[in-house]
């Protein structure tokens, strides 16, 4: 049965659909290919300027890196771009989806990913573009913080990514979505009850009717 | 006419910079940057730099090394964050560190070689960001106007030039490049190798010769770590 990191790139990766224009972030998202439904093939973008992103095979080629700066493949029918095509696809809506991490989420929609107000300053970098531009902004991340609070707020705390562009939440525990501007309880991780789940999070939310558990394949085939 | 050859040597490089010049330059995070020019500007102590690009690199690549060594008083980025002595320096007041998302630097770049005085976009509303900026809404949808940027200097890396500054970009090395050439007084390219003028294929090149002013051959400098 897959856990933690891995359950979680699994749920966020069934929300794609066929022929998607994708940008990862890096961290957990990277993971989401290793879990495409059976038919769906996607286009990924990466942010150090091309389209067509895929797995390194053979020997490394020059001058070919992923946005993380490590080295990767490109697909037959990729391209390069330049700096401001690669941000004008991301905020002119030609971005389908984004699965990125975030620090806080709250039930405004609103996200909070790129800073620890006097701990961390590493900067936005295009995340903020991303979100703003992309037609789908999925959220994976753990249920909670390392000291154990809530990451799921009524209000975020830290300086925003964005406003009001998240549509749903991954996390180990559970899936929500955004419904008509609502944080709404989709799925539950397998084992964990609403309860669990409302003790951990600190938004208002609401129930679908149709919540039910994750249906998590036995073995979730690696490709 | 003739056509002109742009070739330099590093030495002669160095007549054009000076200190508490602003210098845009290409590169994300150390890959396109043009690391001779780099280690040039370090070499001749040139100081009080105010430079813009991408992020600032790490302590031993991209712009890294001229942070570490003190000698920027001002940077324009959007990432500081794989550079820990950027953020150490910003926190101890050495260093103004102006953050700007991506893509906006980006556009603030080519509009500075656009004849352009700034951009509307809709990135950073909401945030931190839009602090001290002027907003506009037109239809319904509510922009910041973030304004152009232009340096004295330009530092471009590219794979393929020919003797009159044409060039060619090799994969992910291409990224902030093609702005960095248009939005400097004057612009020199730091580039894997030079052929004749006419051989590159005019669909293929990306930057036009007309925009970059010097030519410098990557393997001409030494000491470079790459």
């Amino acid at each position: 049965m897959l856990q933690g990191k891995e359950l979680i790139a699994w749920r966020a990766a069934q929300e794609l659909e066929d022929g998607d224009v994708v940008n990862l972030g890096i961290g957990l998202p990277t993971l989401l290919p290793n879990y495409l439904p059976a038919g769906i093939e996607i286009t990924l973008q990466s942010e150090s300027g091309f389209l067509g992103m895929g797995p390194l095979i053979g020997e490394p080629l020059r001058n070919l890196f992923s946005a993380g700066g490590t080295p990767c493949g490109i697909v037959p029918g990729g391209c390069y771009l330049d700096g401001a095509m690669t941000f004008a696809i991301m905020r002119g809506g030609h971005v389908d989806l984004t699965v990125l991490g975030s620090l806080q989420v709250d039930q405004e929609r609103n996200l909070a990913s790129w800073m620890v107000p006097g701990k961390l300053v590493p900067g936005m970098g295009g995340a903020m573009d991303l979100v703003v531009g992309a037609r789908k902004v999925i959220v994976t991340m753990e249920h909670l913080t390392k000291e154990g609070e809530p990451r799921i707020l009524k209000r975020c705390t830290m300086p925003l990514t964005a406003a009001a562009k998240v549509g749903a939440i991954v996390t180990e525990l559970a899936f929500f979505r955004f419904i008509d501007g609502v944080l709404t309880l989709m799925e539950t991780a397998p084992g964990i009850s609403v309860q669990q789940i409302r003790a951990k999070t600190e938004a208002d939310f609401a129930v679908s009717p149709d919540c039910h558990e994750m249906r998590v394949p036995v073995a979730a085939a690696v490709q | 006419m003739s056509v002109p050859n742009k070739r330099i040597t590093p030495q002669e490089l160095r007549s054009h910079f000076h200190d508490g010049m602003t210098i845009v330059f290409g590169g994300f995070m150390g890959l396109g940057t043009p690391d001779g020019i780099l280690q040039e500007l370090l070499d001749t102590g040139t100081k009080d730099l105010t430079i813009i690009g991408d992020d600032t690199g790490t302590p031993g690549r991209g712009v890294g090394p001229l942070v570490v060594n003190h000698r920027v008083k001002k940077a324009i980025v959007g990432h500081i964050g794989t550079n820990p002595e950027t953020g150490r320096q910003m926190l101890a007041g050495e260093i103004e560190i102006e953050l700007s998302p991506l893509g906006t630097l980006a556009e603030r770049i080519r509009c500075g070689g656009a004849g352009l005085g700034g951009v509307l976009t809709p990135t950073g509303v909401g945030t931190i960001v839009e602090k001290g900026k002027t907003k506009l809404t037109f239809d319904g949808v509510e922009y910041l106007v973030e304004r152009a940027l232009r340096a004295e200097l330009g530092i471009v890396k590219a794979y393929r030039a020919d003797e009159s500054g044409n060039l060619v970009y090799q994969r992910t090395a291409r990224n902030y490049n093609p702005m960095v050439a248009m939005a400097a007084d004057f612009v020199i390219a730091e580039v894997d190798e030079v052929v004749p003028t006419g051989e590159l294929d005019p669909e293929c090149i990306i930057t036009p010769g007309i925009l970059v002013d010097a030519i410098v051959l990557a393997k001409e400098f030494k000491n470079v770590a790459r």
